[in-house]
This record gives C-alpha cells, sequence and structure tokens, in this order.
C-alpha cells in the first residue's frame, strides 16, 4: 500500500486529504481505503439443472446494453434502436449507467486512455456480464494494427463472449451477434465473467502492461 | 495579394515563394519574425482566421518545419507560413495571445513532435495521450509498428507481403522475369 | 471552524462565483461552493467518446475544460507508412458520421500536387455524393437537436429516413458507412439503373418529413422557450474562435466554401445559403433545418443537369509505384459542419510526408465550447455541444 502511494501518476481525488463534517470537526480521509475495498472479486455461484436454465432463459432474455460508444462502430446502434431494426423486439435495450447494464459493446477499436475506462466501466456491472467486440479491431487490430495507441487483441484485457467481424458491421449484423450471444447464454457458456474472476492476475497483468498510469483501485466495483 | 507578398518580403525577409493554386501561397519566414509576421498578417492585412498550426518533421535536414495558415475571409486568399525550427532545440515563440485556439495547436504540437512553446496556457498537460514514456509520436524516428508490437498482443497469423513481390508471383508464377521485362513507367 | 450550515435559503447566488481583477473567477473547490463533475466519455448526453470537466457552482457551470484523446488512432502517423492508394481507406475513417469530405479532401489534394485533372462526369458524381452525405447527417442531426432536450421522436423518423439514403449509397458504392468512392482521379462507378427515380422518391420522403420536423421541433414551445438565447456566439467570435459553417451562419457570417470558394460543379448551381444573426441553439437549428431544405433542392438540381454518361477517372499511373512530386497544399470543401480541409506535404515517394486533416470541430469543440459553456445549465451542455455539431475523432485523429 505504501508503495501505491508513491505513485506519482496517483489522481488527486485519490490522495489523502483532510475534509471537514457537518459538525466541525476535520476528518481524514483516504479514498483508496475508504471508498474503495482492497478485496479482490468473488466469483458468482453458477446453479445446475433447471434453476440455472431457467436463470439462462430469464438473462438471454433480457440484454441490456450500457451506451458508451468507445469507437466508430456505435454509428451503427442508433439505427438499431429505430423501427427499422428494432432491437427491442429480441428484449435488447440500451441503458445510460453501468450498474443497469449487462451487455457491453466494444463499438471497435480501442485506444488505450479509453482502455482504462472501459475497464473501469466493465467492472463496476453487475455479474453476470457480456462482452460482445464490434469490427474487425476488436480482434486483431484491424487496420490499426500497428498503430501505437490502439490495442490488438481485447480478449487479452477482457473477456469476449461474441465478436462480429466488418468493418464496420451493419446493422444486422449486430442482431446476429445478439442471436448467437442468446445461443451461447441458454447453452449455458455465457459465465465469462467467472472467467474473468478466475484469470484476475493474468488480465491486470496485461492491462497494466498498456496502462502506464495506473492511478485506480484494482478492482472498482 | 501581391501586395502583402511584397511587404512581407521587404518588412520580414520572407522568401522561397510558391503560389500552388489561385489564393493559396506558400511562403518561408525566419523564425525570429514569424510571430510578428503572424500579428502583422493578422492586423494590417484582414488575414483573421487562423486556419491550422502544424509542424512536419524533415528529419534529414535537421529541422521542423512550423506551418502558420492563415486565413483572409474578405479577399478569400490563402497564406502558409512556413516556419523552419531547429530539431535538437525544438522551441518556438507562443503566439497564443493572438488567437484563444492556438493554444490547443501547441499542446498538441509539444505532446505529438515534442516543440516547446514557453508561457503557452496548460502547455504541460495531456492533450490526447495519457502516460505516455516513449519519443514523441510524431516524430520520424519513432516507429509506430516495432511500439505496437512489443506493447500489443499481435495476433499470431498475419501475413504481410510486399505487394511488388506478390504480384509478380500472382501474375508470372513460371516466369517472374517477364514482369521485369515490361518497362515501368511513371509518366503512363 | 465555524459550524458550516447544511442548507441555506434566499441567499444571493449572484455573487458566486467571484471574480479577481481581471475579470477571471476565482475557483476554490475547498470552499464547498463548488463542484466538479465530468461529463462523459461514458454519458448519453456527448456527442462521441469525449468528455468535459466542469466545475459547477448549484447547477449552473463556472468552468469548462474539454478532454480529448479518446479516439486517437494516430492516423497521421499511419498514413506516413503507408503508400497513396492505401492512405485512402485509412482516411475515411478520420470522421465516422460523414466520410465522403474526408475522401474528398485526400483525392483532390493528391490531384493537385499531381497535376492530374478530373473528368466532368465524375465531378458530377463527386458532387452529388458530397450532397448525399451531407444529406444523411443533417438527418440525424436537426432532429437530433431536440433530441438533447428529451424530444426523441424526431430523432426516430429522421434515422429511418438517413437509412434510407444509406441504402442509395450502397446501391452506388457498396457500403453502407464508409464508401470508398472518390478515389484519386476520379471516381468508382456510374450511376446504377434507375437510380435517379429511386432517389426522388425518397426525396419526396424526406419533403413530407421537412413538414413535419418543422411542427414537431419550430412550433414546439418547450424547445423554443428552452433554446432560444442559449449558447449565443457575438459575431466578432466568428474570426477569434474560428466559428465555421451553420454555426457562423447564424451568427450573420457567411462562411461556405461552397460559395466563396467554388469547387467541383457548385458554381454550375443555383443555391444561397440561409443566414440568420440570432446566433442561438435555435438559431443554429434554423440554419441547419434550411441547409437540409437547401441540400434535397441542390440534389435535385444535379441530377437533373448530370450527364447520362461519360468518362468517370482520369488516367493514373500504377498505384503501386505511384511517386508524387514534392510540394504542399491545402485542399477543403465544405461538410455538414463547416470547412474541412487537408494539409498534405510530399517529399517526393511514394509515402506522404505529412498529412493533418483539419476539421471544424477542433475549434468548435476546444476553446468555443470551453467559452459558450460559462454560466450555462449543466442540462444545456449538450443542447450547446450538439448545436455546434462536434465530432471527436476530428480533432485527435
Amino acid at each position: 500500500m505504501e508503495e501505491e502511494r508513491k505513485d506519482k501518476f496517483l489522481a488527486p481525488e485519490n490522495e489523502i486529504r483532510q475534509v471537514a463534517a457537518p459538525d466541525g470537526s476535520i476528518i481524514e480521509v483516504d479514498p483508496l481505503e475508504d471508498y474503495f475495498t482492497q478485496e479482490r472479486p468473488k466469483p458468482y455461484k453458477v446453479r445446475k439443472g433447471p434453476v440455472e436454465n431457467f436463470l439462462n432463459w430469464a438473462r438471454a432474455e433480457s440484454l441490456w446494453v450500457l451506451g458508451f460508444g468507445t469507437g466508430c462502430g456505435s454509428i451503427e446502434i442508433p439505427p438499431l434502436v429505430t423501427p427499422r431494426y428494432d432491437m427491442f423486439r429480441f428484449g435488447v435495450q440500451m441503458r445510460a449507467t453501468p450498474r443497469q447494464s449487462n451487455v457491453f459493446i466494444i463499438s471497435g477499436y480501442l485506444s488505450v486512455k479509453t482502455l482504462k475506462r472501459v475497464i473501469r466501466t466493465y467492472e463496476q456491472m453487475p455479474s453476470p456480464k457480456y462482452v460482445m467486440g464490434l469490427g474487425s479491431c476488436t480482434i486483431n487490430g484491424g487496420m490499426y494494427f500497428d498503430s501505437y495507441n490502439t490495442i490488438n487483441r481485447l480478449d487479452h484485457y477482457l473477456p469476449v463472449d461474441v465478436y462480429i467481424a466488418g468493418c464496420m458491421p451493419r446493422p444486422e449484423a449486430l442482431l446476429a451477434g445478439f442471436a448467437k450471444l442468446k445461443e451461447l447464454i441458454k447453452e449455458g457458456k455465457g459465465h465469462k465473467a467467472n472467467e474473468y474472476v478466475e484469470n484476475f492476475d493474468w488480465y491486470k497483468d496485461n492491462q497494466k502492461k498498456v496502462i502506464n498510469d495506473w492511478n485506480m483501485p484494482d478492482y472498482n466495483w | 495579394m501581391q501586395d502583402t507578398i511584397k511587404n512581407l518580403t521587404e518588412r520580414f525577409g520572407a522568401s522561397n515563394m510558391i503560389e500552388k493554386k489561385p489564393g493559396l501561397i506558400f511562403i518561408t519566414i525566419e523564425q525570429s519574425k514569424a510571430i510578428s509576421a503572424v500579428t502583422y498578417l493578422r492586423d494590417i492585412e484582414g488575414y483573421t482566421v487562423l486556419t491550422l498550426l502544424t509542424a512536419v518533421d524533415w528529419i534529414e535536414d535537421n529541422v521542423f518545419q512550423l506551418t502558420y495558415l492563415l486565413n483572409n475571409p474578405e479577399q478569400i486568399t490563402e497564406i502558409g507560413l512556413r516556419v523552419m525550427i531547429d530539431r535538437e532545440k525544438a522551441e518556438m515563440e507562443s503566439a497564443h495571445h493572438l488567437w484563444p485556439n492556438v493554444e490547443v495547436y501547441q499542446r498538441e504540437l509539444k505532446e505529438m513532435y515534442g516543440i516547446n512553446f514557453p508561457g503557452s496556457p496548460r502547455i504541460d498537460e495531456n492533450f490526447i495521450l495519457e502516460g505516455w514514456n516513449d519519443k514523441p509520436p510524431y516524430r520520424r524516428d519513432f516507429d509506430t509498428k516495432e511500439y505496437a508490437e512489443n506493447n500489443f498482443f499481435p495476433r499470431p497469423g498475419r501475413k504481410t507481403n510486399d505487394p511488388a513481390e506478390y504480384m509478380k508471383q500472382k501474375m508470372y508464377p513460371n516466369n517472374p522475369s517477364d514482369y521485369t521485362n515490361k518497362k515501368y513507367n511513371p509518366n503512363r | 471552524m465555524e459550524k458550516s450550515k447544511l442548507f441555506t435559503l434566499n441567499e444571493d447566488r449572484s455573487l458566486y462565483p467571484e471574480h479577481d481583477e481581471n475579470g477571471k473567477p476565482i475557483v476554490d473547490l475547498s470552499s464547498h461552493k463548488f463542484l466538479k463533475i465530468w461529463q462523459g466519455p461514458q454519458h448519453p448526453g456527448v456527442t462521441g467518446n469525449m468528455s468535459l470537466e466542469l466545475t459547477v457552482s448549484g447547477d449552473e457551470i463556472v468552468e469548462s475544460k474539454t478532454h480529448v484523446g479518446y479516439l486517437h488512432r494516430g492516423f497521421e502517423k499511419l498514413m506516413e507508412r503507408r503508400k497513396y492508394i492505401q492512405c485512402f481507406p485509412t482516411c475515411i475513417r478520420m470522421c465516422v458520421a460523414e466520410p465522403d469530405p474526408n475522401e474528398y479532401v485526400l483525392s483532390n489534394a493528391i490531384e493537385e500536387l499531381s497535376g492530374i485533372e478530373v473528368p466532368e462526369m465524375a465531378k458530377w458524381l463527386r458532387t452529388l455524393v458530397l450532397e448525399m452525405a451531407r444529406l444523411q447527417v443533417l438527418l440525424r442531426g436537426v432532429p437530433g437537436q431536440a433530441g438533447t432536450f428529451a424530444l426523441g421522436l424526431g430523432y426516430q423518423w429522421g434515422n429511418y429516413l438517413r437509412d434510407l439514403i444509406l441504402d442509395s449509397f450502397e446501391e452506388l458504392t457498396g457500403g453502407r458507412v464508409y464508401h470508398m468512392y472518390i478515389l484519386p482521379g476520379g471516381v468508382r462507378g456510374l450511376l446504377p439503373d434507375g437510380f435517379k427515380k429511386r432517389m426522388e422518391d425518397k426525396l419526396k420522403l424526406i419533403d413530407e418529413f421537412m413538414i413535419k420536423i418543422d411542427k414537431l421541433i419550430f412550433q414546439n414551445v418547450v424547445f423554443e422557450s428552452r433554446a432560444r438565447g442559449l449558447g449565443y456566439i457575438p459575431k466578432e467570435w466568428v474570426d477569434v474562435y474560428g466559428v465555421y459553417g451553420p454555426a457562423a451562419r447564424a451568427a450573420g457570417v457567411m462562411r461556405d466554401v461552397r460559395k466563396t470558394n467554388p469547387y467541383l460543379k457548385y458554381s454550375e448551381l443555383d443555391f444561397e445559403p440561409y443566414t440568420t444573426t440570432d446566433s442561438d441553439v435555435f438559431a443554429r437549428t434554423e440554419v441547419r433545418y434550411n441547409d437540409l431544405k437547401m441540400t434535397v433542392d441542390l440534389i435535385r438540381q444535379i441530377m437533373a443537369k448530370m450527364p447520362e454518361k461519360g468518362d468517370i477517372k482520369a488516367e493514373t499511373p500504377n498505384v503501386m509505384h505511384w511517386k508524387i512530386p514534392k510540394g504542399e497544399t491545402y485542399s477543403k470543401c465544405e461538410s455538414s459542419r463547416g470547412e474541412y480541409g487537408m494539409y498534405m506535404v510530399s517529399d517526393g515517394s511514394d509515402k506522404p510526408r505529412r498529412v493533418n486533416l483539419k476539421g471544424p470541430s477542433y475549434t468548435h469543440a476546444n476553446a468555443l465550447l470551453d467559452r459558450l459553456l460559462i454560466n450555462a445549465n449543466i442540462a444545456d451542455t449538450a443542447a450547446i455541444m450538439v448545436s455546434l455539431a462536434t465530432c471527436p475523432p476530428e480533432i485527435e485523429r
């Protein structure tokens, strides 16, 4: 803990500071200790038999997508909401906050600066959660394979359930991706969030290799 | 336009004028007189809009070229001022007092080329990159492919072909010398 | 320390923030009068992936800083290690919402540097494609302005019509969002059979949509009372802050590259961009609404005046060995947001030495937005951003 304190990248809002309480007394606040937990994430319980099948059916039929356009693929999301493609009929809808959503569409390339925000947002989503990689750039870097600021393989940083290839993928391809995701969840293969927890150290190593100024707690739940 | 060029040449020692198309000229100015020339163009000659401020890395001559592109909305003409600055001691007078946007351009140049503009507000703040600890990326000696291969995880299986070699093999698989026999004429 | 009050009523808020002798607000975060909040990058009210660092007093913004870089891919670096023809599919990803001006400025810069003259037919087709691109952006943008005040219906209509235009693009070019149609030297193909008729049918739908949108947005009391007087740009700021396109025309300054520096076939078309002097969000929406009308009219004019057949591509050297003579140029066109330009430097090799793209968002979203947001309400941030039509990938590239 002491070593992290000396980190020159520590965000100003995470520094130890003194705050006046409403009754006038001065208290010391250590944001990393007080606002975040040091505990590691725990996997959620996967049940067996018909209970799990029922839960999987319920999860598959209510995919709530976080409205975070991380790249250029987000231009094809608004048509999905309009009557022509209408994703509501598949139980898919957009939510504004990570606390209410369970599908994260990584729409295209991820620059290093966005990756940091994406990790933070992903960890704030409640489990079970699913990640869709949109576009060729999430698979192998696509046309930005030699760029110094975009990551090449998304699956080294976050567990990915479904990839949708193309640059850019059409709305129909996105709908097919949702259908595939439903299929996977109903088969009981949608527990990638547990995989993230089990291989937590490997993912964190990869993430910290790219993000040089790690100024947040290891796990932001 | 002609008067402006004449004034620039006489007062600020501008040289090397090239008229690219009607209403767009590029002209070279010495580093010490550049900001006063920009101020002169803005205040006296009516070049009131700064279209862009950017840099070019001429690594073989060991200079950076700064380009101030100014627009005159009345006469509908544009002047590009080229300023050559030393690459080793990359420093330029700040022009943030002339337009509020210049500050942003200069922050970008500082980050991407390492050109310093002393006195410009927020010049040391991050603009685009975050936690960058390598050479400024737009410099010619920074190899972006090598950096990407070392830092990110390239997916194995990506094959890169030299287009010329590849086409030679594809088009003339039996007799590759046919390809070289055909004379390449760039003006064809 | 004195006991701080939890609630204070009827306090004169006009004193906050206090100003120093230079007129700058004194923002002291530890005084409990201010709050720092971030809007974005994960926020539905931001245009794309960017963020604003807002310091607020109550719900009034006293300071704003734009943070960009979330979409930086280093295009300008990538293009330095690609051949000219490889730059062409790369550069169009620079602004996603409207990719065609990217294609045009790159092709035009290459043609200017190497001295290629484009055939007449290709010029007509380029004009048509650029106008269609403007049409599809404005169909989303004009109702999207009402969407920032939570009036989402027009946005749904506009998106449906935009899809129809994208279908036309697919017919003409094969691509839905990225078209790769205007390549150096000309264009890739002629109009398919019956294209004009199908386009005319879609334009009729848009005409009906325009009447409905006028009732839905401009006759709407909520929209009018919120948008009037919001985000006022004085006329003097247009040159100083670098305001382009519809935002400048709303301030009464004629800034339209199609009119001032006619390129392609615009000198043969009959049009007059709409200007007004109110210069608030309402006026900017009005200008873009009239732009949309003008674009529909321009597409009709182009389809009537353009020849049926003709040469569509000038002779170019083998693209694998294409060396461009040494030189530099700045080519520009009018996008839906304003002047869109590309500065290209060639060193005589087969790869560009430097490519720099300058879009209007660069000035709109940085200095101007920071200035406009002062004294605005948090709830109006999205409206001001959308009215300036900021497109973050164009700022950081």
